[in-house]
């Protein structure tokens, strides 16, 4: 049974996060030892996937520069891409296999590690099935990483289950569109968004989960349009807003049908547009009848006037686009969600036009090209239905197997993690995942991970999740393997390889195909660089809705990108969808697909009665593997706060900075307040990024969406009261940032 | 970099320390840096104010300065301290109506922003205006920013009767209006 070899504490001495501030070598070093080059690539973290040039030296990146040539991001960079060069040289670095031992963790040979997991992988195979071992992936892996692991899962191990982080991030946008649009990518280029009259924002904390969007809402701005924000929070861009809607959460829906009411009510509707390009509008007409702006304030606790005004400004512009993210789709209705935002553009004809249309903004670096080439349970590449027996032919003829061969759909992320816990699934293989903090309720995934027979883990620090790990193989950082990416705006990226693993390290790819060879199946993984799997992968999608056969590394540096799809070597791109109303779907035809409010899976009540909601904050990325590592980052925001709006904070006796212990019906935790006129009184908000007894996911609940199968992250119910004292990590907590801080009060000063 | 102006326009301005950060990484001041952001009091509000130094016309840092250790170059960079010159006295520090110069406490010596002398003088942007994700800082050519930003550039300030006019430009709103912070002021409620 996998559990932990030391206490927290002894594990975090021998494997961080350790805190790094400098550079390799020092500051002082800096200026009498030039870089030997810059290396122009992509920033490691979220789905903007920004340009940036690393600075290298030694084969160690030292530090950044500004890329202003390319075109997306013109040399902006929010803290976490001027800091990721910190990860390269960390000391927390694996730089050797890991065993477990009763003792501790052990370095070990790559030999022995490599041998002892594909052994305890195929014993476990042998005596369950196939289907006894999982295998995990993640959105932050190049699409070449992505492809191989996918392959990895259905050819060298045969198990039909494998699925990635991205379940917990872009399912509910990517399900919402396959249906509505036939195809999961956001239509529209970000330079349509200044071109928009009105842009609706929802759900989306845009300034600190997507920083350099917010230049894009601003040039809108500054062009004369307007900015609607729909969030419980008052984030950052609400301070632009020319209109601000407080939705309470989990009744997203009902706001957006509520908008739509209005549309229809007034006759804003494009029926033109509805007759030619759509089928199913009778069906959603129908279903928003009874939201009149006045019963959708009841539920939504948006202000009548305020709905009518928005739903009139998005469907009177000439050209309107809506954002949105995690905020709705983090739900247990989140694929509903993103339905009623699509429908909202469907009706009044925003969308398959420059300046016009609903877009996600997808979160992880890869969020994009990682769900589009087979990591996900129910795809194969080319973002193929793996149900569908032509996909199936296909790639089975690019893999040299028998369609049959290929295993059917499996199970999602936390499905998976649910099975380990009912010991269905004994062994698991992981990559790029870190569920421990990042999966919700996270006693009960402790007590998965500590069922698992087998659990291998690969990745280049020793992530909250891997201390659970049998075996850890030492893989590699962003910047030491080439390899592609596609951005949250569709457009294909080139990460160029900047520095080689430090010894002892290996390529991600290299161990997979290592793995491959021991299980028998080397035949199939013949690689000697990322760009092979490249070209495979562009044969694997050719045909398919991510097509990336005209895609090669030589044009994606040519262009500064490439949009997929991309069919052939003379095509361009295609930066913009649905041009002339021309959708995915073999009729070419958009879809309404009806929506319903229905209760949150955590519903507050006289015992619970204060809705959760979680998230991020602008210093941290995702789980924090990498950026609870960088000084500078860490020091931003140290520890997580809970954010209380003074009325509720008054009403329990809680002040700013008290203890307040959060409790839900999974767990409790004790933070401290951060007392802020930006929420809503009858919600609190807790950042996610942070492990253990600091973790708000102590607090989420399992409840998915029906259909895409994501977590409701942001909508649980809570209770609050003063702590009796300060939690045991209170004495190691770190001081207040600067956003945590009551204001600097400047004393009066008498110049002389 | 001929034609081009320095702006801050605080109603961009995110809080998300980019400019911070990125600052901190120049080798003269190597992990400090030389920008102040102001949270401006978070429990009412998300709004936070970029300040880099303004570099006034007729500096008061280099006019109260005894050991005349602060310089302005002749394209109107007013520059850290001479070392040698810098009596670390902090005259500077209490005198500056903007709140800028530091003294740091390793070298002794007062250091604040030089707009990236190093960089801009190699054709570069000042590395905070090339970084930031708002462009809260900006550096641009004047008829640039006249033409695409809705705010309008000022370089005058008004400290009592000190009047202070700078190379650095504040964009500021072109009507004035009364904007709550308060979520509640936007929330349907039902009666009771």
């Amino acid at each position: 049974m996998a559990r932990p070899p030391s206490s927290p504490s002894v594990l975090a001495e021998a494997f961080g996060p350790h805190r790094s501030y400098e550079p390799p070598g020092g500051w002082a070093g800096q200026a009498s030892h030039p870089p030997d080059r810059l290396v122009k690539t992509h920033c490691c973290f979220c789905g903007q996937q920004c340009g940036i040039q690393l600075k290298v030296r030694d084969n160690k990146v030292v530090g950044f520069e500004p890329w202003e040539d390319f075109p997306f991001n013109r040399g902006m960079l929010c803290p976490k891409g001027v800091k990721r060069y910190l990860q390269n040289e960390h000391p927390d670095r694996l730089k050797a296999p890991l065993r477990r031992t009763d003792a501790g963790f052990e370095a070990v040979e790559w030999e022995a590690a490599l041998g002892f997991t594909a052994q305890r992988l195929r014993e476990i195979q042998e005596r369950h099935g196939k289907d006894a071992v999982a295998v995990y992936g993640g959105a932050s892996l190049t699409s070449e990483k992505s492809y191989l692991i996918g392959k990895f899962a259905r050819v060298a191990l045969g198990t039909r289950h494998v699925d990635y982080n991205g379940r917990l991030c872009m399912v509910s946008a990517g399900t919402a569109y396959k249906l509505a649009f036939g195809v999961d990518r956001c239509p529209n280029p970000w330079s349509d968004i200044p071109k928009a009259q009105v842009v609706l924002v929802t759900g989306a904390n845009v300034a600190e989960c997507a920083p350099i969007t917010t230049d894009y809402l601003w040039r809108m701005r500054d062009a004369g349009g307007k900015l609607i924000v729909v969030d419980p929070r008052m984030t950052p861009i609400c301070r632009n807003a020319d209109l601000y809607l407080p939705v309470r959460p989990g009744t997203d829906v009902a706001l957006l049908m509520g908008m739509l009411h209005v549309v229809l009510r007034d006759g804003l509707e494009d029926r033109a547009f509805i007759a030619e390009h759509t089928n199913g509008f009778e069906e959603v007409a129908a279903s928003v009848q009874g939201w009149d702006p006045r019963r959708t304030a009841d539920l939504t606790g948006v202000p009548p006037e305020a709905i009518e005004k928005a739903a009139r400004w998005f469907a009177g512009a000439e050209r309107a686009i809506a954002l949105h993210a995690r905020g709705i789709e983090h739900q247990s209705k989140g694929v509903e969600n993103v339905l009623s935002v699509i429908n909202l553009c469907l009706a009044t004809g925003q969308v398959a036009r420059e300046g016009a249309g609903p877009n996600m903004i997808t979160g992880q670096g890869n969020g994009q090209g990682g769900r589009e080439h087979g990591q996900k349970c129910d795809q194969l590449p080319g973002q193929r239905s793996i149900t569908d027996p032509r996909a199936r032919e296909h790639v089975a003829r690019v893999w040299g197997i028998a369609p049959d061969e290929i295993p059917g759909p499996g199970l999602t992320a936390m499905e998976i993690m649910e099975a380990i816990h009912r010991v269905e699934i004994k062994g698991l293989l992981s990559i790029c995942f870190n569920p421990l903090v990042s999966l919700p309720d996270s006693g009960y995934v402790a007590e998965a991970l500590e069922k698992l027979e087998f659990f291998g883990v690969v990745d280049f620090f020793l992530s909250e999740t891997a201390h659970y790990a049998d075996v850890v193989l030492a893989g590699s950082l962003q910047e030491e393997e080439e390899g592609v990416v596609c951005t949250a705006e569709g457009r294909v990226v080139h990460v160029r390889q900047a520095v080689t693993p430090p010894p002892g390290a290996r390529n991600d790819w290299s161990i997979y195909c290592d793995l491959a060879r021991r299980l028998g199946k080397g035949a199939f993984f013949p690689y000697a660089s990322p760009r092979e799997i490249f070209e495979e992968l562009r044969e694997a999608s050719r045909g398919g809705i991510a097509d990336y056969s005209g895609i090669s590394y030589e044009k994606i540096d040519r262009q500064l990108g490439v949009f997929w799809p991309c069919p052939s070597e003379e095509h361009p791109g295609t930066p913009r969808l649905f041009e002339g109303g021309v959708f995915f779907h073999p009729d070419g035809r958009a879809r309404f697909v009806a929506t319903e409010y229905r209760p949150s899976g955590d519903p507050v009540d006289d015992a619970f009665p204060t809705y959760l909601t979680t998230g991020r904050v602008v210093s941290q990325y995702l789980s924090g593997t990498q950026t609870r590592r960088i000084g500078a980052l860490v020091d931003q925001y140290p520890e997580p706060r809970v954010e209380i709006h003074p009325r509720l904070a008054e009403s329990l006796g809680i002040g700013a900075d008290d203890w307040v212990t959060v409790s839900s019906r999974r767990g409790e935790m004790t933070l401290q307040a951060l007392v802020v006129r930006t929420i809503r009184p009858d919600t609190v908000f807790v950042p996610y990024h942070w492990p253990g007894a600091r973790s708000a996911n102590r607090l989420t609940h399992r409840t998915l969406d029906p259909r895409s199968k994501i977590p409701e992250f942001k909508v649980s119910a809570c209770r609050l009261r003063k702590a009796d004292g300060p939690p045991e990590w209170a004495a190691q907590a770190l001081p207040a940032g600067p956003s945590q801080r009551a204001p600097r009060r400047v004393p009066l000063r008498v110049v002389p | 970099m001929y034609g081009y102006e320095f702006f801050v326009d605080p109603s961009r301005c995110i809080g998300c320390e980019s400019c911070v950060n990125a600052c901190s990484e120049c080798e003269t001041h190597r992990g400090h840096s030389m920008i102040h952001l102001d949270f401006i009091d978070r429990r009412q509000t998300t709004a936070t104010v970029p300040f880099v130094c303004m570099h006034c016309d007729d500096p008061t840092c280099a006019q109260v300065c005894p050991a005349d250790a602060i310089k302005k170059t002749e394209d109107g960079v007013v520059q850290s301290s001479l070392k040698p010159r810098c009596v670390a006295c902090s005259n500077c520090v209490l005198a500056c109506p903007f709140g800028i110069p530091k003294v740091m406490s390793g070298p002794e010596q007062m250091m604040k922003c030089d707009m990236c002398y190093d960089r801009t003088s190699e054709g570069k942007k000042p590395m905070c205006a090339t970084v930031c994700p708002s462009q809260a800082l900006a550096y641009l050519p004047a008829e640039e920013i006249l033409r695409s930003r809705r705010e309008r550039p000022t370089n005058v300030f008004l400290f009592g009767n000190q009047r202070v006019t700078t190379k650095v430009f504040m964009m500021v709103p072109v009507e004035g209006q009364a904007l709550s912070v308060d979520v509640v002021d936007y929330m349907w409620e039902q009666e009771a």
